[in-house]
Order: structure tokens, then sequence, then C-alpha cells
């Protein structure tokens, strides 16, 4: 029996926690001595009250969709993929080395490749904890974070001894102007409609829709996605289905992996337009959060993504208007968010279930 | 009037959500007697059992034990009011000796040792009291099965539990551990104590307690005394409407061999030879009954067969060789072949619960070509498919989109046997095909089985149930301790002597 109708489960608990959250970060602003309400104000502003907001709000939710779809994928296995973080910085590499490889003529072109490149070096820095998940039974939390670092360091000896630019940053030379990604000013220009020119928002973002609508394929239509969940609900029913672990641990990984490769399609390709370290920006961490919220659906995610993004363009507006807010200050916001949403889910949950038992019992009798 | 109820029920009425699993259940169990509860699964016993050991709390009604009102709101209380719980799954520490698991939540003080000391003298004075020698330092894992029991019922004694509830008690022991079981309670009872015994079997009713009570969906429908009913008037109560207790088969026509196992061999991880050179074989149009108690090797020997662990030794499925370890090996490769699997789990291996019913008709299937178009899955095939198994096996409720879970054990199993019998098998493994099925589904599944059977393919049978493995099989093979002990035929046999080959005894009794 369903404890709560499907309704609850997907709006209400999460606007709750939200609120929850919202309450909560406003204390703490009340008690730095701001009005709350105001920073509210500012943040949802901030984030949604202008074209610049929403480009900067679809940008950050470009790349929680990519990773949070990574842990998404990963969790209908059920594998606790930690390692978005290190994968985007691979995924980044990937992208990197096919914009830099050719001269590329349009984007158009170099975006496939760069989408294979990016989905390759992701799936690629999966496999290795897959395989040990797999064969030798180390733990995949275990494994992924510590492939984070291992990642952080690559990149940082690659940028500072392979491929770095000429000049001060460890950072790549810049793209070739070929792999100019058209941005959503561009796009919507074609349209007539009007949007902020200098918002990072690009056409990656259509990517990651894409990418939501191919995992729900995966996940619910095909015999792959089928014995995905299959073997995440049991793996002793599924070895007496006949499915191999082994094979069910390896592929989900590799195409998580792959999703939060993809994330450099945005980063780098959309954005930087070059290398840089900080590329992902604690993107996969967030991914984490992003899958929790969103049930690990890929409309849920994508629907959490934009939140996240939301919170983060808002977190930087409000750093920025109300200066006795610091940086640090919106870690906590953000913290609250992902604590409320994500940790203290079941504080909602119970108490939730038992009233809705309650109405039912009243209903009925 | 006489002497007041050990236990009275007034009115208990509990609900899950909108589940009704109790209604307005009233019950009065005589001080120093045996009541038994009986009923399908689902009915409601377990529940009105933890409602009066304090793990649940009734929405309503009243418990009243030895005439006086007694609230129990948790089990601390339960045991205070002298009532004590031998759960069908033992709760034991398995690595603690009897000793310290039978002092275990009652240690008194801050120093174990004079606990100790004293419950050993304690739990002597008992076991010899009621006969159940136990060596109080024995680890529990080293102990039978049966002895683990004593352990438990020792615990409620130890804890000075008047009246013992007891389910499903039997379900793990040998019939001679049984008769030693019954014994025992004979002797609590003489003792004055009150036992409830939960249970689905109709002949321990008849054989042991004095009054029996039957259930039927959440409510008491009938309260009788034993001696003034017979099983097959239970067993009508029970479901509610006439049944056949015994199958109705005609004598096997058995055909060419189907099955042919040689010298079978299984280690497990830990290096303990679970299968110690099984050979045996099975042919079309018959079915080949498995006798055991559980633990012995049979759901090794299904899993080596249905391609869920890799084995030494020889398979021949109608001739051809199967290979037992390495690729092609696995449960996908034996579907292929021709060998379907009724697993003895079946919310463990046969279903993913959380899944529709339609999903687990495809479970184990999903690449055959009705069920998918390239890649993708043919869901609308699937829900068609699982409709028309449904009507067939008669699946209640008839509704291909309700998850597994939520279907009743009988049902969950005519979801399976569907699914791998109409997969059209050489041959079918099934192990404990009725176990958590209530009665009028059990009908069914034995009659589904000698159909197969009738068709002419070729059966494995395992089960712990012996009154199932004597009235289906055609041969009945006993293992124990990863042994083939002998091979009988039913009608040339009896509960004895398979009882004796399943304690490993090899003397031929009869």
């Amino acid at each position: 029996m369903q404890k709560l109708p499907s309704w609850a489960d997907v709006v209400l608990i999460p606007l709750i926690n939200l609120v929850l959250a919202f309450l909560v970060s406003g204390l703490v602003i009340l008690y730095i001595g701001e009005n709350p309400v105001h920073a509210l104000e500012v943040m949802v502003n901030g984030a949604m009250g202008s074209t610049r907001g929403w480009g900067y709000t679809l940008f950050f939710a470009t790349n929680f969709i990519f990773t949070g779809l990574a842990v998404a994928v990963a969790y209908h296995a059920s594998l606790f993929n930690i390692g978005g973080e290190g994968q985007a910085a691979l995924g980044g590499l990937g992208v990197a080395l096919v914009c830099l490889a050719v001269d590329w003529p349009f984007w158009w072109l170099a975006l496939p490749f760069a989408v294979i490149g990016g989905a390759l070096f992701g799936a690629a820095w999966a496999a290795i904890p897959a395989w040990l998940q797999a064969r030798r039974g180390s733990h995949i939390v275990i494994t992924t974070i510590m492939f984070n670092f291992i990642a952080s360091a690559l990149m940082v000896y690659l940028l500072v001894n392979v491929l770095k630019a000429p000049g001060m940053a460890p950072e790549s030379a810049g793209f070739p102007e070929g792999t100019h990604l058209p941005s959503a000013y561009d796009v919507l220009g074609v349209f007539g409609i009007p949007f902020n020119r200098f918002a990072p928002l690009n056409v990656a973002f259509l990517v990651a829709v894409l990418a939501c609508i191919g995992v729900w394929l995966l996940i619910w239509r095909t015999r792959l996605g089928y014995e995905i969940r299959a073997y995440g609900k049991s793996e002793p029913a599924a070895v007496y289905a006949g499915i191999s672990p082994v094979r069910i641990i390896m592929i989900t990984m590799l195409i998580s992996g792959g999703l939060a490769g993809l994330m450099g399609i945005n980063a780098v390709m959309g954005e930087a337009e070059r290398l840089t370290l900080d590329s992902v920006q604690g993107a996969g961490f967030v991914g984490i959060a992003v899958a929790l919220m969103g049930r690990n659906h890929p409309v849920g995610v994508f629907l959490a993504a934009v939140l996240f993004g939301a919170l983060y363009q808002g977190g930087i507006e409000l750093e920025f208007e109300i200066p006795a807010i610091s940086r640090e200050m919106i870690l906590v916001i953000q913290a609250l968010v992902i604590l409320f949403t994500g940790a203290l889910d079941g504080m909602v949950r119970t108490p939730l279930e038992r009233l809705f038992l309650a109405l039912r019992k009243k209903g009925a009798a | 009037m006489s002497e007041a109820p050990a236990i009275e029920l007034r009115r208990i009425s509990k609900a899950f959500g909108p589940v009704q699993a109790n209604k307005d259940i009233s019950l009065k169990v005589m001080p120093g007697t045996i009541h038994g509860i009986i009923g399908e699964n689902g009915a409601g016993k377990s529940t009105l059992m933890s409602i009066l050991y304090g793990f649940y709390k009734a929405d309503s009604g009243e418990i009243l034990v030895g005439g006086r009102e007694t609230p129990i709101p948790d089990s601390q209380a339960a045991i205070k009011a002298g009532i004590g719980m031998v759960f069908q799954h033992f709760k034991l520490v398995e690595n603690f000796s009897v000793l310290e698991n039978v002092v275990l939540g009652a240690e008194e003080g801050a120093f174990l040792r004079p606990t100790l000391a004293k419950a050993r003298k304690h739990l002597t004075e008992l076991a010899r009291e009621y006969e159940m020698n136990v060596d109080p330092d024995a680890k529990i894992e080293d102990l039978s099965v049966g002895h683990q029991q004593r352990v438990e019922i020792l615990k409620a004694l130890y804890r000075e539990a008047n009246i013992l509830i007891l389910d499903e008690p039997t379900g793990v022991l040998t019939p001679a551990e049984a008769d030693h079981l019954f014994r025992i309670l004979r002797g609590l009872k003489a003792e004055g104590k009150t036992i409830i015994l939960i249970t689905h079997k109709l002949r321990e009713i008849m054989e042991i307690t004095d009054t029996v009570s039957v259930m039927r969906r959440g409510e008491m429908t009938d309260t009788v005394k034993t001696s003034e009913t017979s099983p097959q008037d239970l067993a009508e109560r029970m479901v509610g409407r006439k049944v056949l207790l015994r199958v109705d088969k005609t004598p096997a026509q058995p055909k060419e061999t189907v099955l042919e196992v040689r010298n079978l061999g299984v280690t497990d991880s830990q290096g303990v030879q679970r299968l110690k050179g099984i050979d045996l074989q099975v042919r079309a149009g018959e079915i080949l009954g498995i006798a055991g108690v559980a633990g012995n090797g049979q759901s090794e020997l299904l899993d080596v067969l249905g391609g869920i662990r890799a084995a030494t030794g020889e398979v021949l499925l109608k001739g051809r060789p199967l290979s037992l370890s390495g690729p092609g090996s696995d449960a996908r490769a034996r579907r292929r072949a021709g060998i379907t699997h009724v697993p003895e789990d079946r919310h463990r291996l046969g279903l993913i619960l959380d899944f529709k019913a339609w999903e687990n008709t495809g479970f184990g299937y999903q690449d055959l070509p009705k069920y998918c178009s390239g890649l993708m899955m043919d869901n609308q095939a699937l829900r068609e498919d699982t409709d028309a198994k449904m009507g067939r096996f008669d699946v209640r409720p008839h509704d291909p989109n309700l998850a597994a879970k939520n279907f009743s054990g009988g049902n969950q199993q005519k979801i399976v046997l569907a699914r791998e019998i109409e997969a059209d098998p050489d041959l079918l493994l099934i192990g404990q095909p009725t176990r958590g099925v209530d009665i009028g589904a059990i009908e069914f599944i034995h009659q589904r089985i000698v159909e197969l059977r009738d068709e002419g393919k070729a059966i494995l049978l395992v089960s712990v149930e012996l009154d199932e493995i004597m009235s289906l099989s055609d041969r009945i093979a006993v293992m124990f301790d990863g042994r083939i002990m002998g091979e009988r035929l039913p009608g040339e046999t009896d509960e004895t002597e398979l009882g004796l080959l399943m304690a490993g005894m090899e003397g031929r009794a009869a």
C-alpha cells in the first residue's frame, strides 16, 4: 500500500523541505542583522527577475542536470556514484581535447564530437571504480570519491605541464572560433525574442534536456533499463533472472560517468571556451543533492537542477547586493537546502504520512 | 463459572491504513490448555499475536491476562504479564552461548557474572523439569534448529512466562524434532502453562491442541473443541468453501530421461561442502520429489540446476551436457536450454517486489522476442500477456499494474508459477511451491504441477513439507547433509521411514 499519494511525495514534501530550509536560513540572516525578506527578494529577483538572471540560473542548471542524471542513473542500479566531480572534470578534458584537436569550421560539427569526447572521458574515469566494484567488491562510494582527488591532481598536472597556454594562469589555450556554441541570445534572437547578451546560457542546455529524455527512455523503456532497475532492487533476484551483475555495474557506471562528463559541453565549451582548473566548481556534488531531491527521475532532476541553479545565481546576487552576507553565508544557505531536501527528508515524511493516514481514516469512517 | 481465562481478548481491531488486519476479535484461552490458531496467510494471525506481544498497538479492544485488564504497549509489558513468544525466525545471537542468549535482556546489576551463575542454575532446573537438554555453554551457531528452538522456549520460561505463544514452530523441524517439541509442549501444559500455537498445518492442530480458533480475513470465524472437528472441516472453515486436501492424480507415465545429474558437488565460499556427490535422474512425465529438512543441500541443488551457483560434476539435459561454471552456466543459458525455475524464496529471488505484476512477468524472459523489440521492452505486450496469465492462473486481484508486494503470498506464487510454467520448459525446478501460500491456492498450484507432468514435462520438486512430497511425487529422494540418502516410491514408504532418512539414519526402518 502506498503511504502517500504520489503528488504529496513528488511535490508537497520537496516544497515543505524547501520552505523549512528558507525559514532556518531566514533565522540565520536575521541573526546577522539583515532583513530576511529583503534577502529573499534579492535572491529571487537575481535568479529569475530578468533574462540575465534566467540566463545564469539555467546555465548552472545545465551543469546540475548532467551531474544529477549521472547520480540518478547509477542510483537505479543501487550504485551511489559520488564521483561526479572527477568524472565531470575529466569530461571537460575530453571536450577540450576535441575542441583543440581540429580547427573546427562550425559549432554544429564540433558539438557531436565534443559530446562523444566528454562522455568518453567521463565514462573512462568511472570505469575504474566500476571495475573495482564489479570484480573486486571495492565499495563504489569509496573509490569514486577517491577518484575525485586523483582527477583533481591529474588536471593540475595536465594544465601546468602539458596543456598550459603561454601566460600565468594554469589553463589551456582558448578554443578555436568554430567551437563557439550559440548562446541563448543568439538562438532566441533568430526568433526575435530579446535575451541578455552576456548570460552564459547556451545550446548545451538543449543537450541536457535531450539527456533527460534519453535517461527516461533508458530507465523505463529499454531492456537494459529494466535490467538495471531489477539489479538495483535485488542482486540475488537479478542473478536468478540471468542478469549479470558485473555487466550491469560496468554499463551503468559507464553511462553515469558519461553523463557527468557531458557537463564539459556546458562549462568548458559553452562558457569558458578553454579548459581551466576549476571547471566543475562543485557541480558534481550538487548533482547528488539534485538527484536526491528529484527522486532520481529525469523530470525531478530537471526541476531540482533549475532550483539549485536559481539558488546559485540568487546567492551570487545576494553576496553582491548585501555585503554583510558573505560568500560563506551563501554556502550556509545552500547547505541548508541540501540538508533539508536530502538528509532530513524523513523528518517531514513521517509526520506527513501519519497525517495522510489519519485523514484517510477520517474519510473512510 | 470456573476460573478466569489465562488470556482474554475483547473486540480487538487493528488496521494498517485501509487494510483491516484484525476485526473485532474476541478470544478466550483457558489456563493449562493448548489453543491452536489456524488460518490462511494474511488472515491476521501474526498481527493478533504481535498485538498480544506488544509489537503493535490495537486500535481498539482490550486484553485481559488472568482476568485482569492488562494493557500491553511493548514487549517488556508482555514479558511482565507472563507472556513469552517463540518466533518463526529465531531471535538469537548466533555467536553467543545458550546461557548468554537466555539472560540477554534480563541481566541484573552492572556485572554479568552473578546473573550468569544464577541463570545457569535456573536453566539446569528448567531443562530437567521439561526434558529440554541443551548445553548451556554451546554456541547457538553450533546447535541444530530443533535445539535453537528449545533455547527460545527456555528463554521464555526463564522470564517466567505462563503463556507461551509459538508461531509456526514446526516449519523448520524434522518429524522427529517436531514430535519432541510436542512432548515438551505437553509437559508444559501438564505444569499448568498455557500455550497458543499458530500454525497452518491441520495435522498438528488435530494432534496437540485442545481447542482451535479459525481466522479468516481478519476475523475470528470459529472456535471449536479439537475433539469435535476434523481436518476437512477445519480446512473448509479456513477457506470458506470445500477444498480438496488430497492431490487428484493418475499414476505417472514416465518416458525418456530429461535430467541426469552425476556426482554433483558444491563447495560454498566458506569452504563448506554443501553437495557431496549427488546422482539423480528425472524423466519426462514424472515428478521427482526431494524431501529433507531445510538446509541439507536442496537449495544448492536447485541453485546449480537453475544457473545461480557454480558446481562440479556432470549435468545432462536431454543428453546434452550443461556447463556448471563460468560463461554459459548462468540462469539465462539455463532458460534457453529448457529449464525454468520456481525458486524456494520468491521474495528474494523470484520476484522484484517493487515491480508491477507485468514487469515481473518478463523477469528472466526480458530478452524473449515477444517481450521486446530491439533494445526496447514491449511493455504493452508484457501487460497483455500478464493480463492473460492472470486470468489463466486466477491471480487476484486481476490487476497487472499492481506492485508484486501488494499481492498475497499465494497470488505472488501464482505470478511466478504462471511465468515459469508457461515458458514451456522441458524441466521445471520448483522449490517450496506452497510455502506461505493459503490452502485454497495450494490446491490450485498442486493441480497445475500435476497437469504439467501429464503434459510430459519433467519436474524436480523440493519441499520441506512431507505431506506435499508424499502426495505430489512419483518418486521421492531424501537429502541429508548434501547427499541423497535414498530413493523411495510414495506408495511403498511412510513418514516414519522418510523421517529417519531425513535425519540421516541409513537403517531401513520399514
